[in-house]
């Protein structure tokens, strides 16, 4: 059954398409051709139609998801007719895994093609080794990290020994580690040159070594097409907002103005008491009491004006932290104090234990997932209803939320549903309605994740006036440019550990002790 | 190199606003159930599922008093029957009430229902059963009359399983009035719960692949 | 968390795993059948037996265990049994009748937990595709979608402590605590359809649609049926017989709905 081999070309001719129900088209007038076993980068603002254009090249867009023009062909053949010669990974591993053993998974896509039962194990065997896969067959798809997961999923697209791989954002969904595990398995598998590639990320730069054009997609009013750019094209970095001097600090926001140390990288430098810390905060599922805890015995501590990272591999219980830090879980072991400034009239109780309408303008937390948050169908309301959770009157309410509509830019969206936006305005917009009850700590799960440049220095600016106008920020982060660049202090959390995270710990209540902070609580570097 | 690698330029390039040309070669797979259609009905169940397997933990304390007294349950059935009234309004294919209800049953069994089988047989029975809601109207109309019907068929055909499977010796006029306290929630739960749940599902833009996300858009 | 993992992950290597799955529906409809037609003690008395034999064959061996999987069955059979005492149509305290009644509805419901804990759901599918020509593309499609319910699980988490973040609770209002059990079931099931509609497309990819069309799918595992599968459904056939039998012979067999 294998319909040709070798690298495939790849020829659009005055392609364009409009989704159906849509009235402007995703993409149009794209010319390019691509000669079998090159390997594209395809670059292009977020809304220039470079995924369409690629999901069209994996002949993916059938009639029924709307009207197409001109043609995208591979080896001559429609894209459609060509789809056995096309191989295609998305963002999600989780939302591309079709059952639950590795080796069942690969053979997926030569069972659909009707490959004979006999021939279908060595093919899966070798494609694994292909990738560099080094799990028996019948391990399980769920017990796989984000990276490993991805290299399966290449896997079962490689199987098939396709002409053309598609990639589309395949690292933006994973960590560090995981991305470079799914590059170095592309780089294996593209060495022969016996795949033509074309490729969309956000991050281009460590791609670079293995692509021989870039290619612009552009879209706009006045032009829209294909732009091959120089040889020698770098991605744009996006730039870091400038930490202000103390009179020029934004009063935009009215949280809790406190003086910031001028020296960075120290912790809570001009004496300033910590507003949140955790106190050999430790957490086990309740079920495997004798397993590894999800996160070992930590100490952190937050303070006003500061930028805290918490980083670390998986697994090492960064979420988990957040989710202590935020007051949603209580720890099993150790506790979380909250400083009298933080808890007012609370007092001395935990955080977990507060009501949330306490919560909300104490401690925010913003999501991975901005649609786990989103409670109501109007952008405006999403904004205004933390405020009226937190006893806001309905006008105070109202007045912050169109202030944080102008400051986001989303004015035009203010009646629009928060799940039609874009991923970005998402983003945006779950950060702020944690802005809008001004916590005095906020707390962020992988703020950055996936996010195009713009996006990416958007949120900077916003924490950034969030840590400006007194915030105690916390960010839980693979991003090693934010961290570099933005915290104050980094909290490295090793995973699979017994001891715990912060040496001379004595136990709980003995937080004050004077400790060594070099081992855990680094301080940055490039500070 | 492969085989057919010089480039076929005699295929014509399509005019814009011609649209189909090039794609009249489609596999014939697009004219019945598309992936997207399966996958997503499967996963309404799955989703359901996983809500009823919540709803269980969240009632744990408060189970045993819908246990002591049934007639209670009926209002649980309307929530049950959500997904066999559902999943027809947003793929729009018969036996989608079937599929998403069966999975709903399944993966609750998989979670630990405590009906075993039992509650995969009420799936198959109440997806069927919801499905006649639509086929009367031959899978044209998805509106309040067709999703009104659909509940108080599935919720008619729950009740009579409860009889022969719970309450079989009760006496006729107590089980008279089981089917028709049953049949009436679901038709109000499940019925109106799935026309609001589907609109909602709409403005969200979930729906974008399918023609009842697309319609009013 | 446990609960999530144990729903698609492979049960470990019993016994009764090793017959195919369509000998085990077989017989889990012979007895349901068996059990549903009469309201008698003995005859669930003898399945409910029969079926407690079978628990280390699915490696049901540890009492603990066994409770976790069987305890809301175990209150809803004793809800039964309460119910209909107290509505039967007899009007006075039919103890034997409710215990019949309780025994039943756990006859019907043990083969399944039997089934759930030993049997994988792909070789269900590939056993359902193989023997029984059910359609390939709602097998597999459902099989894609059962994987999801793990992650949904955990998405479900996640979306109830973010309503806490967001600063709303229900405290003790049972009314609020339902308005948000909807709203977080409806975020859940948005992300359920994103997710599966990105899925779809990632099937697709791998030539799942062509299977639609003229292209047969293969099965790379296969599904065989052998004696021992035969033995099994013989053995539940002729269990439900020889007790429906002796149930008819010592006169206690009572046909359902008739009185």
């Amino acid at each position: 059954m294998r319909v040709g081999a070798g690298p495939a070309a790849v020829d659009v001719v005055g392609f364009g398409f409009r989704y159906s129900g849509r009235p402007e088209w995703a993409v149009r007038d794209m010319d390019v051709r691509i000669e079998p076993g090159e390997r594209i980068l395809l670059t292009g603002a977020s809304g220039s139609g470079k995924s369409t254009l690629l999901t069209a090249m994996a002949g993916l867009l059938g009639p029924d998801s709307g009207d197409a023009r001109g043609a995208v062909r591979v080896d001559g053949r429609t894209a459609v007719q060509a789809r056995d010669r096309i191989g295609i990974l998305f963002q999600d591993p989780e939302s591309q895994l079709v059952m639950s053993q590795a080796g069942d998974d690969v053979a997926f896509g030569l069972e659909n093609r009707g490959v004979p039962a006999g021939e279908i194990w060595p093919r899966v065997r070798a494609a694994l080794d292909a990738v560099g896969f080094g799990y028996p067959l019948d391990r399980s798809t769920h017990a796989l990290s984000g990276g490993e997961k991805q290299r399966l999923v290449l896997a079962g697209a490689m199987v098939a020994e396709p002409g053309l791989l598609l990639l589309d954002e395949p690292t933006s969904q994973l960590d560090p580690d995981g991305a470079e595990l799914v590059r170095a398995a592309v780089a294996r598998i593209l060495a022969d040159r016996g795949t033509t590639l074309v490729l969309i990320d956000h991050e281009a730069s460590p791609w670079l070594p293995l692509i021989d054009r870039v290619l612009e997609v552009q879209f706009g009013t006045t032009q829209a097409g294909v732009l091959e750019l120089a040889p020698r094209w770098r991605p744009t970095v996006p730039v870091l907002p400038p930490r202000p001097s103390a009179q020029s600090r934004s009063n935009g926001t009215q949280g809790p103005l406190l003086p910031i140390g001028s020296t960075q990288g120290v912790l809570h430098s001009n004496g300033e008491d910590p507003l949140l810390r955790a106190a050999g905060a430790g957490y086990s599922y309740r079920a495997d009491t004798a397993a590894r805890p999800a996160l070992a015995l930590t100490d952190v501590e937050l303070t006003a004006g500061q930028v805290t990272a918490i980083t670390g591999p998986n697994g090492s219980g960064k979420s988990t932290l957040g989710l202590l830090l935020a007051g949603l879980k209580a720890p099993t072991v150790g506790r979380i104090v909250a400083s009298p400034k933080l808890a007012g009239r609370l007092g001395d109780r935990p955080p977990h234990r507060w009501r949330a309408r306490d919560l909300v303008h104490r401690i925010g937390t913003v999501f991975q997932n901005p649609e786990h948050q989103f409670l109501t169908g109007r952008v405006r309301d999403e904004l205004s209803l933390g405020p009226l959770r937190a006893g806001a009157g309905d006008r105070a309410a109202h007045d912050r939320a169109e202030e944080l509509l102008q400051r986001l830019g989303l004015h035009a969206y203010a009646d629009a549903n928060p799940f039609t936006l874009s991923g970005g305005q998402q983003r945006r917009l779950s950060v702020a309605t944690s802005l809008a009850t001004r916590p005095s700590v906020l707390v962020l799960d992988e703020p950055t994740f996936g996010q195009d440049p713009v996006t990416w220095a958007e949120l900077v600016g916003l924490l950034a006036e969030a840590r400006d106008a007194g915030t105690a920020v916390c960010l839980i982060s693979h991003d090693a440019r934010l961290v570099d660049g933005f915290a104050d202090q980094e909290l490295r959390l090793t995973s699979g550990v017994d001891h715990r995270q912060t040496a001379g710990f004595t136990g709980p209540g003995a937080a004050e002790t004077p400790r060594s902070s070099d081992d855990q609580l680094g301080r940055n570097p490039t500070k | 190199m492969s085989t057919p690698s010089t480039p076929h330029r005699t295929e014509p390039v399509d005019l814009p606003g011609s649209g189909h040309q090039h794609q009249s070669e489609l596999p014939a797979a697009q004219s019945g159930w598309r992936t997207v259609d399966i996958v997503v009905t499967a996963v309404i169940g799955v989703a359901f599922g996983v809500v009823f397997w919540a709803w269980n933990l969240l009632w744990s304390a408060t189970g045993p008093a819908f246990v002591a007294f049934p007639p209670a349950q009926a209002f649980m059935y309307g929530i049950w029957l959500l997904p066999a009234v559902l999943a027809p309004m947003i793929v729009r294919k018969p036996g989608a009430g079937i599929f998403a209800e069966t999975l709903a049953a399944l993966v609750s069994t998989l979670f630990g229902s405590p009906f075993g089988p039992a509650t995969l047989l009420y799936g198959l029975a109440q997806g069927a059963a919801a499905e006649f809601g639509f086929a009367i109207f031959r899978y044209r109309k998805f509106t309040w009359s067709s999703a009104l019907l659909a509940g108080l068929f599935a919720g008619a055909i729950a009740a009579l399983l409860d009889l022969v499977l719970y309450y079989p010796t009760w006496a006729g006029n107590w089980q008279l009035t089981y089917v028709s306290l049953v049949a009436a929630s679901a038709m109000v739960i499940a019925g109106v719960g799935a026309v609001l749940l589907s609109r909602a599902l709409v403005a969200t833009g979930a729906l974008s692949q399918f023609a009842s996300g697309r319609a009013g858009t | 968390m446990t609960t999530a993992g144990t729903v698609t992950g492979t049960p470990p290597a019993v016994w009764l795993g090793r017959i195919n799955p369509v000998a085990q529906i077989v017989a889990i409809l012979a007895i349901t059948v068996t059990a549903l037609a009469t309201i008698d003690l003995l005859t669930p008395a003898v399945l409910v037996a029969a079926e407690l034999a079978l628990l280390p064959a699915a490696g049901l061996f540890q009492p603990r265990a066994l409770l976790a999987k069987t305890w809301p069955l175990l209150l809803s059979a004793a809800g039964v049994a309460w119910v209909n005492l107290l509505f039967s149509a007899s009007g006075g305290w039919d103890w034997t009748g409710s215990a019949a009644l309780a025994l039943r509805v756990i006859a019907v419901a043990l083969p399944g937990v039997l089934f759930v804990a030993s049997t994988d759901p792909v070789r269900v599918a590939d056993a359902l595709t193989v023997h029984w020509k059910v359609s390939t593309r709602f097998a597999y499609g459902a099989l894609a979608a059962i994987r999801l319910a793990p992650l949904l699980v955990l998405e479900w988490q996640a979306i109830r402590l973010a309503r806490r973040a967001r600063g709303v609770d229900a405290g003790r209002n049972p009314i609020a605590a339902i308005r948000l059990f909807g709203g977080a079931a409806f975020a859940l099931l948005v992300a359920a359809i994103r997710r599966g509609s990105r899925l779809a497309l990632a099937m697709d990819a791998r030539g799942f649609d062509a299977t639609a069309g003229s292209t047969e799918r293969t099965n790379a595992r296969g599904s065989v049926l052998r004696s021992r599968d035969h033995l099994y459904v013989a053995g539940a056939v002729l269990l439900c017989a020889t007790t429906t039998a002796a149930s008819v012979a010592t006169g206690l067999w009572h046909p359902v709905f008739s009185s």
